[in-house]
C-alpha cells in the first residue's frame, strides 16, 4: 500500500501528509504534477496550499496539471483519492467533486482547531461512526462550500456528506460552520465513496506531540481497506 | 568611463539623493572624478543608513556575538546556530516599518518576503516567522486600518508560502501613532554543512538573476522611505513600496533549496533593499572579487528603464547566484522546472571593480569594495534628553491605587486592555501549524517548534515594552531581554542567542541617538551577563512623524534550545489540586506599568529595576525542574502583574486556582506590581518541595502561592471572579476595537 502525494507548484502542505503518512507507518512517495505516470500507487492524496498561489481561483490552474487527467482516470477507476482543503478545490474544480469553494464569510483567513461531526456516508476514506465528534484543524480563505439545492438533495440522499462542522458535543448549529458553509458541509466524497475531499487538515493531527491524534482514521482506514480486498 | 554628471548637476541630484554634500565629496574622492547618474544612485542606497548603518555601526561593536553555538554571526543575510545532532538554525529580524506606514498590506507582506528570503538564502529551510508590531490607539480608524492590513499582509504572504507564523507581539500607544512598527522575523533550519554564504568567488563565473522580472517598484525605498523621517507628504512615497508576489518566493525557496541542494551554487544573495546594487556590492565585496553586469540582459516589467533603475530596483522576489560555467544547464533546468526565469546577467571578475554596462555602454565602474565598506562612519553626538528628568520624576506614590473592594474589577479591565489581552483574533489569521512542527502553538509564552529526527526543540520569543524603554532606555533593553529569557524559560529552553530589531527616531538628534546608545548598551550588558550572544539584527532609525520620534523599541528576537521536547511546558494550569509557586519575589514596581496608565492615564516614573544575576537564577530554576520533568505549567510576570499572570493560566487551563498572597506590600501592589525576575509554575503537590529545594539551591527566593482548582480565580481577601468572566474580558476586546466598537 503507497499513497502518492501531488506537488503542484504553490503546494505546501505535502510534507506534512507525506510525514503523517510515514509516522503512522505507511509507504508515501511524492508525484510532480508535470508527471503522467500514477503507477505504484494505491491511493493518491492532493495536498493543501496555493497551488499556482490561488491565481484566478482556488485549484482552477492546478487542474490542468499534466499530472490530473491521469487522476480523473484512477479515480474513475475506483482508486481512492482525499483532497484536502487546496487539493478539496482542486477536486471540485476537476468535477470530480460537485460544488465549490467561496471565500470565508468573515472575509479572513482562519486558522484553528474545529469540531467536525462524522455523517453517516459511503466514504470509504473513513469509517469512524456516525455522530462521532473528532477535532481537526481548519486552515483556509475559501472554505465556504456551495452547491445548488439539486446537488445538495442529492448529497444528502447518497450518504455523500462525510464531515460537518459542529459545537464541541456534535450539536450542528447554524453558526457552527466557521466560513458560512452550506448545511456545515466540511467533506464530502462522490457517489461511490473513493473520491474524498474536505477542508480540514487530517494530517495535521497524527502526532500526539503536535495538537492530537484525531486525524489518524483519514489515513488508516484507507489502507485497512485496500488490504481487505 | 561612464558619463559623468554635470558639475552643477551633480550634487543637487545627491542631495537629493538623501546624501550629504561631504559623502557626494568621498564618492568624487573615490572615484577620481564625478559620478555618473547609475553610479550615484548606486552610492545613495548604498550609502544611506538603512544598508550602511553608518550612524549605528560604532555602537553595534558593543554587542557579544560569539559563543559556543554560533556558526555565523552578524555580516551575513542571517545569523545561524549550531543546535545540535548537526542540525543548525538561522535566523534574523528585520524591520519594514516605513513602507507599511503607508501601505500597510503590501507593506507588512514583502517585509516577511525579505526575511524568508534572507532565510533561505543561508542554505536552510524556513520554518517559521514571528512578527512584533506597534500601532497608535485602536480608537483611530487609520490605525485600525494599519493594524487590519498589516496582519492581513503577514497572513496572506506567510500562509501561501507554507512558513508558520508561530507567535509574535503587538503594543498600542500614541507613541506609534504617525510611524507604525512592522518587524518580521524568520527562522530556518539546515545541516550544518549546508550553510552557504553570499560570497562571490572565481574569476570567470557567471551571475544569474532567478526569479521575477524588474520594474520601477521599490526605487528608492531604502533611502527615500526607510532613511528619512514622515512628514505630510508621505502619502506621495506609495510608488516607493514594493509590491509582493508569495507564490513567486515559494517557488524561489523549492528551487534554490533544490539548487543548493545538488551543489550547483557558488553563492547565493538575495535582492532586498538597493535591489541588484547592494546584492552584487555585498558579493563582490565579500570574495574582494569585480563584477561585470549588462543592464539589458535583465528581464523587465517595463518599458524604457533607466539603467539606474534597474540596478536600485527593490521589486521582490528575486536572488542572485554565482555559479559555475559547467553548472549553468543544470542550474537553469531547475528553475526551468519550477517555472522560474533565470537569466546570466553577468560574470565574476579580477578586478575589483563592479562594473555595469548597458549594452556596450559602460554606466557604472566602481570599486566594488567601496559602496558595501567605505560608507562614511558617524559618530552621531549625544544628549540625555530633557524629558527623562520629566517623566522619571513623575511621583508613582501619588497616584490613589485601587481600593480592596475595586480589585476584581481592576483585574478584568487589565484582561480587557489593548496591551494585555488575547491576541487569538491575529494568530487565527495566520497558519501556525504547517510543517508539523510547532508544538506550542500561539498564545503561551514562547513558540515551541520541534525539530523532527531529534528529541530537540527550540523556543523562540520576541519582546520589548517600549513603554519602560521610553521612561529608561538601558533598563528598557535589558528588560526586552530578560523578558524574552523568561518566555523561552517557561518553554523550558535554555537562551542561545538573539537576533535584534533597533528601531528608533533620527540618529541625527542627539537625543535620540543618546536613547539608542543607552538601548544598545543596556541589550549587550544583558547578552553578556546571560552569555547569549547577538549573531544577527537590523537597525531602523528615522521612526518619526512630523518630527515627533517613537518610544525606543529595541525588539528582541530570542531562541533557547530544549534538550527533551517531550519535557516543554505550556502556560494553562493543568489539575485539580496542582501546587502555585512563584519563583522571584514582589516589588512596588509601578513605574511605566499598565496598572499605572489604566488608573492614571500616565507614561511615568522608573520602569522595574533589573538584576541581571537573579533572572538568570530565576530562568535556571524553572528549566531545571521543568527538566526533572515535575513542572506541568509555567508562565511569567510581566505587564499587568502577578495577577494577570494567574489569570492568563486559568483562562488557558479552563480552570480556577486559589491564592494566598503574604507580604507587606498593599493588596494592589501585590497584584499588578511589573517586578521583573518572576516565573509562576504549578506541580503535583508531592513535587512542591523540589521546587522549593532548587529556588534554596539557587538563592532565589519563593513563594507558595496556592493550588489550582474550581472554578474562579479566588485571592483570599483581595478577589474572586469566575475563569469564564476572566475569560470574557480577555479574549472580546481585539475583534471589538477593529470593529470600531
Amino acid at each position: 500500500m503507497r499513497f502518492g502525494v501531488v506537488i503542484f507548484p504553490g503546494s505546501n502542505c505535502e510534507q506534512d501528509v507525506i510525514h503523517a503518512a510515514r509516522y503512522l507507518g505507511h509507504e508515501a512517495e511524492y508525484i510532480w504534477h508535470g508527471d503522467t505516470d500514477l503507477a505504484g500507487f494505491d491511493a493518491v492524496v492532493l495536498p493543501g496550499g496555493f497551488s499556482y498561489g490561488d491565481y484566478i481561483r482556488c485549484g482552477a490552474v492546478a487542474r490542468f496539471s499534466p499530472v490530473m487527467a491521469e487522476v480523473v482516470r484512477f479515480a474513475e477507476a475506483g482508486g481512492p483519492v482525499m483532497g484536502i482543503c487546496n487539493g478539496f478545490q482542486i477536486l471540485t474544480e476537476a468535477h470530480l467533486l460537485p460544488g465549490a469553494l467561496l471565500r470565508n464569510v468573515g472575509l479572513k483567513f482562519i486558522c484553528h482547531s474545529q469540531p467536525l461531526r462524522v455523517e453517516q456516508s459511503a466514504c470509504q476514506w473513513l469509517d469512524l461512526p456516525a455522530g462521532t465528534v473528532v477535532d481537526i484543524p481548519v486552515n483556509h480563505n475559501e472554505g465556504n462550500y456551495i452547491c445548488d439545492a439539486e446537488t445538495l438533495q442529492r448529497l444528502k440522499g447518497n450518504g455523500q456528506i462525510v464531515l460537518r462542522y459542529c459545537e464541541p458535543d456534535g450539536s450542528v448549529l447554524s453558526g457552527s460552520a466557521p466560513n458560512g458553509a452550506l448545511d456545515n458541509i466540511a467533506g464530502i466524497c462522490n457517489e461511490r465513496g473513493n473520491v474524498f475531499g474536505l477542508m480540514p487538515h487530517p494530517e495535521r493531527v497524527v502526532d500526539p506531540l503536535c495538537s492530537g491524534t484525531d486525524g489518524v482514521s483519514f489515513f488508516n482506514t484507507i489502507v485497512q481497506r485496500l488490504a481487505e480486498v | 568611463m561612464p558619463e559623468i554628471l554635470d558639475a552643477e548637476l551633480a550634487p543637487k541630484l545627491a542631495v537629493e539623493l538623501g546624501l550629504k554634500l561631504e559623502e557626494y565629496d568621498k564618492i568624487v574622492e573615490i572615484l577620481g572624478r564625478r559620478p555618473s547618474v547609475t553610479e550615484l544612485y548606486m552610492y545613495s542606497l548604498m550609502w544611506s543608513e538603512h544598508c550602511s548603518y553608518k550612524h549605528s555601526r560604532k555602537a553595534l561593536r558593543m554587542f557579544p556575538t560569539e559563543g559556543e553555538h554560533v556558526l555565523q554571526g552578524p555580516g551575513e543575510n542571517a545569523g545561524v546556530i549550531s543546535v545540535g545532532d548537526g542540525w543548525a538554525i538561522a535566523f534574523k529580524m528585520e524591520s519594514h516599518n516605513h513602507p507599511s506606514a503607508i501601505e500597510p498590506y503590501q507593506g507588512a507582506a514583502t517585509g516577511v518576503g525579505g526575511i524568508i528570503r534572507d532565510i533561505f538564502t543561508m542554505g536552510a529551510r524556513p520554518i517559521a516567522s514571528l512578527n512584533s508590531l506597534r500601532f497608535g490607539t485602536l480608537d483611530k480608524a487609520r490605525q485600525r486600518y494599519l493594524f487590519e492590513g498589516a496582519v492581513a499582509g503577514i497572513g496572506g504572504y506567510g500562509n501561501c508560502l507554507g512558513v508558520p507564523t508561530v507567535g509574535g507581539e503587538v503594543y498600542f500607544d500614541e507613541a506609534y501613532e504617525g510611524n507604525c512598527l512592522i518587524n518580521a522575523m524568520a527562522i530556518g533550519l539546515m545541516r550544518e554543512e549546508d550553510l552557504t554564504l553570499a560570497t562571490a568567488s572565481g574569476v570567470g563565473n557567471l551571475m544569474l538573476l532567478i526569479g521575477s522580472t524588474t520594474g520601477r517598484d521599490g526605487i528608492g525605498g531604502a533611502s527615500t522611505l526607510a532613511s528619512q523621517e514622515f512628514d505630510e507628504k508621505a502619502e506621495d512615497k506609495r510608488p516607493s513600496v514594493q509590491v509582493g508576489d508569495p507564490f513567486e518566493e515559494k517557488l524561489l525557496i523549492e528551487a534554490c533549496l533544490e539548487l543548493l541542494g545538488e551543489k550547483l551554487l557558488v553563492a547565493l544573495g538575495d535582492l532586498g533593499a538597493a535591489g541588484l546594487t547592494s546584492s552584487a556590492s555585498e558579493m563582490a565585496s565579500r570574495g574582494g572579487v569585480g563584477l561585470d553586469i549588462d543592464v539589458t540582459k535583465v528581464p523587465q516589467r517595463e518599458e524604457n528603464m533607466q539603467a539606474f533603475e534597474i540596478m536600485v530596483s527593490e521589486s521582490q522576489e528575486r536572488m542572485l547566484a554565482v555559479l559555475e560555467p559547467e553548472n549553468l544547464e543544470a542550474a537553469q533546468a531547475i528553475c526551468a522546472k519550477w517555472g522560474l526565469r533565470s537569466t546570466v546577467i553577468g560574470t565574476v571578475t579580477d578586478t575589483g571593480h563592479f562594473v555595469v554596462r548597458e549594452g556596450d555602454t559602460v554606466v557604472a565602474d566602481i570599486p566594488a569594495a567601496t559602496l558595501a565598506d567605505d560608507a562614511p562612519i558617524y559618530d552621531p553626538e549625544m544628549e540625555r534628553p530633557a524629558y527623562l528628568d520629566e517623566v522619571q520624576s513623575f511621583d508613582v506614590r501619588g497616584v490613589k491605587l485601587p481600593g480592596d473592594d475595586e480589585l476584581g474589577e481592576t483585574l478584568l479591565k487589565l484582561l480587557a486592555s489593548p496591551n494585555i489581552c488575547s491576541r487569538r483574533w491575529i494568530w487565527e489569521q495566520y497558519d501556525h501549524q504547517v510543517m508539523l512542527n510547532t508544538v506550542v502553538l500561539p498564545g503561551s509564552d514562547a513558540a515551541v517548534l520541534r525539530i523532527k529526527d531529534t528529541d530537540s526543540a527550540i523556543a523562540v520569543s520576541t519582546d520589548c515594552n517600549g513603554r519602560y524603554c521610553y521612561l529608561e532606555p538601558y533598563l528598557g533593553a535589558q528588560i526586552a531581554f530578560v523578558e524574552a529569557a523568561r518566555n523561552v524559560a517557561c518553554a523550558g529552553a535554555r537562551p542561545v542567542a538573539i537576533t535584534d530589531c533597533l528601531n528608533f527616531g533620527n540618529p541625527e538628534k542627539p537625543e535620540v541617538f543618546w536613547t539608542f546608545h543607552q538601548a544598545v548598551s543596556g541589550l549587550s550588558d544583558a547578552c553578556r551577563a546571560f552569555k547569549v550572544p547577538v549573531i544577527s539584527g537590523n537597525v531602523s532609525l528615522y521612526n518619526e512623524s512630523f518630527g515627533q520620534p517613537i518610544y525606543p523599541t529595541p525588539t528582541v528576537g530570542l531562541v533557547g534550545l530544549i534538550r527533551n521536547v517531550e519535557r516543554h511546558t505550556t502556560a494553562d494550569f493543568k489539575d485539580e489540586g496542582d501546587a502555585i509557586i512563584m519563583l522571584g519575589e514582589t516589588h512596588r514596581d509601578l513605574g511605566g506599568s499598565e496598572l499605572l496608565a489604566l488608573i492614571d492615564g500616565t507614561v511615568g516614573g522608573m520602569p522595574p529595576s533589573v538584576d541581571l544575576w537573579r533572572e538568570q537564577q530565576v530562568c535556571e530554576a524553572a528549566i531545571c525542574c521543568i527538566e526533572m520533568g515535575i513542572v506541568k505549567s509555567a508562565h511569567d510576570c510581566s505587564e499587568g502583574g502577578l495577577a494577570v499572570t494567574l489569570a492568563e493560566s486559568c483562562i488557558a487551563g479552563n480552570i480556577g486556582a486559589n491564592i494566598v498572597i503574604e507580604n507587606r506590600l498593599r493588596p494592589a501592589v501585590s497584584l499588578f506590581s511589573e517586578t521583573q525576575g518572576r516565573i509562576v509554575v504549578t506541580t503535583a503537590v508531592e513535587d512542591a518541595m523540589t521546587v522549593a529545594m532548587m529556588a534554596d539551591r539557587l538563592r532565589i527566593p519563593y513563594a507558595i502561592l496556592g493550588q489550582v482548582g474550581g472554578t474562579s480565580l479566588v485571592i483570599e481577601d483581595m478577589l474572586d471572579v469566575p475563569v469564564s468572566e476572566l475569560r470574557e474580558s480577555h479574549e472580546a476586546t481585539l475583534e471589538r476595537l477593529v470593529h470600531g466598537g
